[in-house]
């Protein structure tokens, strides 16, 4: 039986799946342009003509089909079953299952980590990015440097997970520690090292992180009160919600920060990292973050390459220092790019499921929505609430989709 | 800038220690993988594998040799001379001849004993014992060493997870299962996407503007949404759970993606080329294949390594498209998802499978690097 | 024979006209130039004639055929483009053989003309090389040769030196004037905002301005016979002098009266109702030379010398809003700026120009 060698099902496949689509495209061609068009006879001007104008759409076909089956129709059908109940034969039931999801403490633990998660990793890895992109720029291992820190993007989450996992691994606390952050961790005994690293480090880290925070909020909320500012309607909630979500995001800095300070710290104690609440959503996120700050680097730096030298030469004539050529010349220049890559590893952060499926699979508080929806769909076989957390996901990524598509037609312009 | 005058070296080395540093930091998890995957099961339980990269200092053992039938004459005493070693030599730190005091005498140095009793033991683990009559009796003098011992690795494991293994130990069969999703699913959408991608970049049709936009707009959407309305489908139509389910739904998953980069990268080729071509008689298949295809390489090499690399790394299209209740086609990645759970402890399987399925992508990235960048650079959306 | 005829041809993007009807008959062996400043629509009616580009009005008619809808490869024509648009994956062979390959010729047939091509473009060694192994000008001849393989009824050149420097362009536009020579009987149309170009090279040139054709004729005939204020203006360096002036007498010649006191008796018919209308005097930077007796064109005051040893530059300083006004004078002349001096021309070099710029030549 064919179907029962996979090796040579998949050959087959190839063969028939390449050569079917190369004979698609070549025979629909000649049947235009011999059968239904010939480009001969009296009406050749006219046919050649009618025929240009159908050949598009024979080579966009095998793609457009795809495109509207397995993604547009998805979008819409998603929408649909997320309004009716699998167990009542898909009988409409309107928001019943987005009241039942709301219902759930676990959906709000996964929209929670989904916002850390969202503010977290592409802020470092942009930030890290763009460090080692500006770092390796002129040194001439860079190339190398570069291509080490990029190793990590070809590595499956899966992988990851356990390569991290093995790095918070935890044992009784009479053998070695095999994982390399517990044995890091029992090195330190609250001398003045572990204050430095535990506590002032981390202050400081979180006290800059506030600053930029509060700094960027303002420049958003400036926007209200201010005159002469474009005062558009739908200017106004976005800037409420930005301003809502710093305010958040800064009470939460603050409030670890008194933690870092009150807290006991259990020094000498290994530690099982993956199952302290909220922490443990971070040592999820290094996974994320490891992978991405490659991809970040080798956009940021194909970007700052990009900088016109003499913007810089210019700058080191009048004076500035290699942190304000850094900060106030070359930062400005690429602030495309940085949105560019801060989106397209938010896009990949919405979606991000293996790493939590295969690290916690969302025990310990560290639900995320793709796996919660994984969670209903196939465990819960509750494919309404599903679906529901799904448009959830989609409701989330449509600004950047609009963002994208308006920028798209602009380019075309 | 190395060339500016006035510049502070200082600077210079701070970046060159912080960058090894950042590199160091972002090896080490893939190191400790990689290494771990060389050793055995007590030694991954007894030490991290950072401590198997160097030498360990470990204690032993020896007895001399039986006085009773080595022994020589040597005047009114005994001496019996031999090595400690009997094949691999071990590097000597110090030694002593009471399991009380084990590390009392370097190497070269003679061991006093009671009533003229002597040890003398060289590095290489040669030892001269001299004493009387009696003293030179019975069992052989214990010698006790401390020595350093070089790293020891083994490639049992892989022997384990490529071929001896049973059940989940082994992952040839999903090696070869993972193979078999990813070639297809890389090759199939490359020869579809190409096509759209000329129409979009170079033939003028009404719509076309419209057509981008939506590609562009596709280009995010989760594929999350896409799951339970297409399982359904594939239920529905008669393809069920299988190859040719996470074939298609590949393709239609990566599709966005080349189409966008291909059109992208076609639209930049030179107008010149592609009219001189019409001038010279081609029509629009074989501008396409002659013209259009050679030219898009370093293009075509992009997204092939995209594809490769996802339909590779992929967990959830797999899980839901592919492996049914049998698990007769699970990929790699679920097969470790899977152990990990069920060998959570077992870090020689778990890091040597891991590294198995993780070798393929990494070879292909170091191969490939070049196209790699060039596509992620022309894929982001500007 | 006519090789090529435009008849009322026009061409617009929507609501903007690029071409209005335009009509040429061009002879078979000519070798034709549009010139004209960039956005005249100069490459826009070349590659109408390629069928680049849809024809939106008129006809186009390639050896008595209406060809308005024949796509390129059946027109008979082969291009040569202005960045050369060699196939970078395909060998200089390759390259020249393509249009043959595509059209099934005989494998000894292409390789009998490729052959034969490369022979005259002086590229045999070169056929195995890929187009990034070439010089500049080694890959404009590739270019050409790929034309000339397919032994077309038209060339039609794109601005096919303007990527060459300065050097290379003067040697490469001697060997395209030889070419010709070497192929009486085939037509080439040539696009060049390069007057150099055209007036060299052309057997006729057509003067595009704007979308319309200004003038059409030799290249001679358009230095000495201008139609209008542009083709004088855009054809010959430094440009056509227009003068204001004002008819004092009109007939068989035509006398006129500049403000500053100059005078010209032109021997250019005018007509009776003429007399007393404002014209433009024209006359060419290097048909002026100076004078010391009262019967002048122009008296002014120089503003700058330009010394180039062969020729001396005078600029005058305009007066009351005229354009400025410019001499080339042989040799070397040491006039002091500042100084005001006076020029005449001989009466036969000097041009007419109506209110409206039209030569009274033409009327």
């Amino acid at each position: 039986m064919l179907s029962d060698n996979p090796a040579l099902l998949g050959l087959t496949t190839i063969v028939v799946g390449v050569g079917a689509c190369l004979g698609y495209f070549f025979l629909s061609n000649l049947f235009l342009d011999k059968v239904l068009f010939p480009a001969s006879g009296p009406n050749a001007g006219r046919n050649i003509n009618r025929a240009n104008m159908i050949r598009p759409w024979l080579f966009l076909f095998p793609a457009l089909f795809a495109l509207l089956l397995y993604l547009a129709y998805p979008v819409f059908e998603t929408l649909r079953l997320s309004l009716t109940d699998r167990d009542q034969g898909g009988a409409f039931v309107g928001l019943a299952n987005y009241q039942q999801m709301m219902a759930e403490p676990k959906f709000w633990e996964a929209v929670r980590n989904n916002m850390l998660w969202l503010i977290v990793v592409p802020a470092v890895s942009t930030a890290f990015g763009l460090l080692v992109a500006q770092l390796t720029d002129r040194i001439k291992w860079g190339n190398l440097a570069k291509s080490l820190i990029f190793m990590p993007m070809a590595i499956s989450f899966v992988g990851a997970s356990v390569i991290f996992k093995l790095i918070y691994d935890t044992r009784p606390e009479d053998q070695n520690q095999i994982g390399i952050l517990n044995a890091v961790w029992l090195k330190l005994d609250g001398g003045i090292g572990s204050v430095l690293m535990l506590q002032i480090l981390p202050s400081i880290l979180l006290i800059g992180f506030v600053v930029i925070v509060a700094s960027v909020a303002w420049s958003f909320v400036r926007g209200i009160i201010a005159k002469g500012e474009d005062k558009s309607a739908w200017l106004l909630p976005l800037r409420l919600l930005v301003a809502g979500g710093a305010l958040w995001l800064i009470w939460v800095s603050i409030s670890s920060l008194v933690g870092i300070w009150i807290g006991e710290i259990p020094y000498g104690e290994a530690q099982t990292w993956l199952t302290l609440p909220l922490w443990n959503n971070f040592f999820l996120m290094v996974v994320l973050i490891w992978i991405q700050t490659g991809f970040a680097m080798v956009i940021l730096s194909a970007a700052l390459r990009g900088i016109p030298e003499e913007t810089i030469e210019a700058a080191i004539i009048d004076g500035a220092n290699p942190f304000q050529i850094f900060f106030k010349i070359k930062v400005p220049q690429i602030m495309g790019t940085i949105v560019v890559v801060w989106t397209t590893i938010t896009l990949t952060v919405l979606k991000v499921f293996d790493i939590v499926f295969a690290m916690t699979n969302g025990q310990w508080e560290t639900q995320v929505l793709a796996n919660y929806m994984y969670d209903k769909l196939f465990r819960a076989n509750d494919w309404g609430v599903g679906s529901a957390s799904a448009i959830i996901i989609m409701l989330l990524v449509t600004p950047i989709l609009v963002w994208n598509v308006y920028n798209a037609r602009k380019e075309m312009k | 800038m190395a060339t500016i005058a006035g510049k502070k070296s200082g600077l210079v080395w701070a970046v060159h220690i912080s960058v090894a540093l950042l590199v160091l930091l972002w090896l080490f998890p893939t190191i400790g993988l990689f290494v771990s995957s060389f050793r055995t099961a007590d030694q991954i339980s007894s030490s991290g594998w950072w401590a198997a990269l160097f030498p360990a200092e470990q204690n032993e053992v020896y007895r001399a040799a039986d006085p009773d039938d080595n022994r020589v004459a040597d005047g009114d005493m005994f001496v019996v001379e031999g090595n400690i070693f009997d094949g691999t030599p071990r590097d000597i730190r110090s030694w002593g001849v009471s399991s009380r005091d084990v590390s009392a005498y370097q190497p070269g140095e003679t061991a006093e004993m009671k009533d003229g009793e002597s040890v003398t033991l060289q590095a290489d683990g040669s030892y001269v014992w001299r004493g009387n009559d009696k003293q030179l009796s019975g069992r052989g003098q214990r010698i006790f060493i401390t020595a350093t011992v070089p790293p020891e690795f083994t490639l049992e494991n892989y022997t384990t997870i490529l071929f001896s293994g049973t059940g989940q130990d082994n992952m040839a069969k999903a090696f070869f299962n993972t193979l078999t999703v990813t070639i297809p699913a890389t090759i199939i959408p490359i020869v579809v996407a190409a096509f759209a991608a000329y129409a979009l970049a170079w033939m003028e049709f009404p719509g076309r503007a419209i057509l981008i936009a939506a590609v562009v707009g596709l280009l995010v959407v989760p594929l999350q949404l896409a799951l339970i309305p297409l399982l359904r489908l594939h239920l529905g139509i008669g393809i069920g759970k299988g190859y040719l389910g996470v074939w298609l739904a590949h393709t239609a998953f990566g599709m966005p993606l080349a189409v966008y980069l291909l059109r992208n990268y076609m639209v930049g080729l030179p107008r010149d080329i592609i009219e001189n071509a019409k001038v010279d008689g081609a029509t629009d298949f074989q501008i396409f294949t002659r013209i259009i295809i050679p030219l898009s390489f370093p293009a075509l090499a992009s997204f092939a390594i995209f594809q490769f690399l996802w339909t590779w790394n992929d967990l959830l299209v797999a899980k839901v498209f592919l492996i049914d209740a049998t698990g007769s086609t699970t990929v790699m990645t679920n097969q470790i998802v899977e152990l990990l759970g069920t060998r959570g402890g077992n870090w020689e399987i778990l890091a040597t499978a891991a590294f198995v399925s993780i070798a393929v992508p990494l070879a292909v990235f170091f191969a490939m690097q070049r196209y790699l960048v060039r596509g992620l650079l022309a894929g982001s959306v500007k | 024979m006519t090789s090529l005829s435009l008849k009322d041809v026009c061409k617009s993007y929507g609501e903007v006209e690029v071409l209005r009807d335009i009509n040429l008959e061009i002879e078979q062996g000519e070798l034709i130039v549009f010139v004209g400043p960039s956005g005249c629509g100069k490459s826009t009616l070349l590659r109408m004639i390629a069928g680049l580009e849809k024809i939106t009005g008129g006809t186009l008619e390639i050896d008595d055929v209406v060809v308005n809808d024949v796509p390129p490869a059946q027109r008979g024509i082969a291009m040569v483009f202005q960045s050369y648009a060699l196939y970078p994956h395909m060998t200089v062979y390759d390259n020249m053989a393509f249009a043959l390959k595509l059209a099934h010729k005989s494998k000894e047939e292409i390789d009998k003309a490729v052959k034969s091509a490369a022979e005259t473009l002086q590229l045999t060694q070169y056929l195995d090389r890929l187009p990034k192994a070439l010089s500049g000008g080694q890959r404009q001849r590739v270019a050409i040769g790929r034309s000339i393989v397919r032994d077309p009824k038209v060339f039609l050149f794109d601005e096919p030196l303007s990527n060459l420097d300065a050097a290379l362009r003067v040697a490469t536009r001697i060997e395209i004037a030889q070419l010709k020579e070497s192929m009486p009987e085939s037509t080439m149309i040539y696009v060049t905002h390069d007057q150099v170009e055209a007036m060299t090279l052309a057997t006729r040139i057509v003067v595009l301005h704007g979308g319309d054709v200004e003038q059409f004729g030799a290249p001679l005939e358009l230095y000495e016979r201008p139609a209008n204020t542009f083709v004088a203006q855009f054809i010959g360096s430094p440009a056509m002098n227009l003068i204001e002036a004002t008819v004092t007498a009109t007939g068989a010649t035509t006398s006129v009266q500049m403000g500053d006191g100059g005078h010209a008796d032109v021997p250019i018919a005018s007509l009776d109702s003429d007399q007393g209308t404002t014209v433009k005097l024209g006359v060419r930077p290097e048909d002026l030379t100076v004078t010391e007796g009262d019967d002048y064109l122009i008296s002014a005051e120089v503003e700058m010398v330009e010394a180039l040893g062969e020729t001396t530059v005078l600029y005058f300083k305009s007066r009351n809003g005229e354009s400025s006004l410019i001499a080339k004078l042989p040799g070397i002349h040491l006039i002091a700026k500042g100084t005001t001096i006076r020029l005449t021309a001989v009466p036969e070099k000097l041009h007419l120009f109506n209110s409206e710029g039209k030569s009274f030549l033409y009327r």
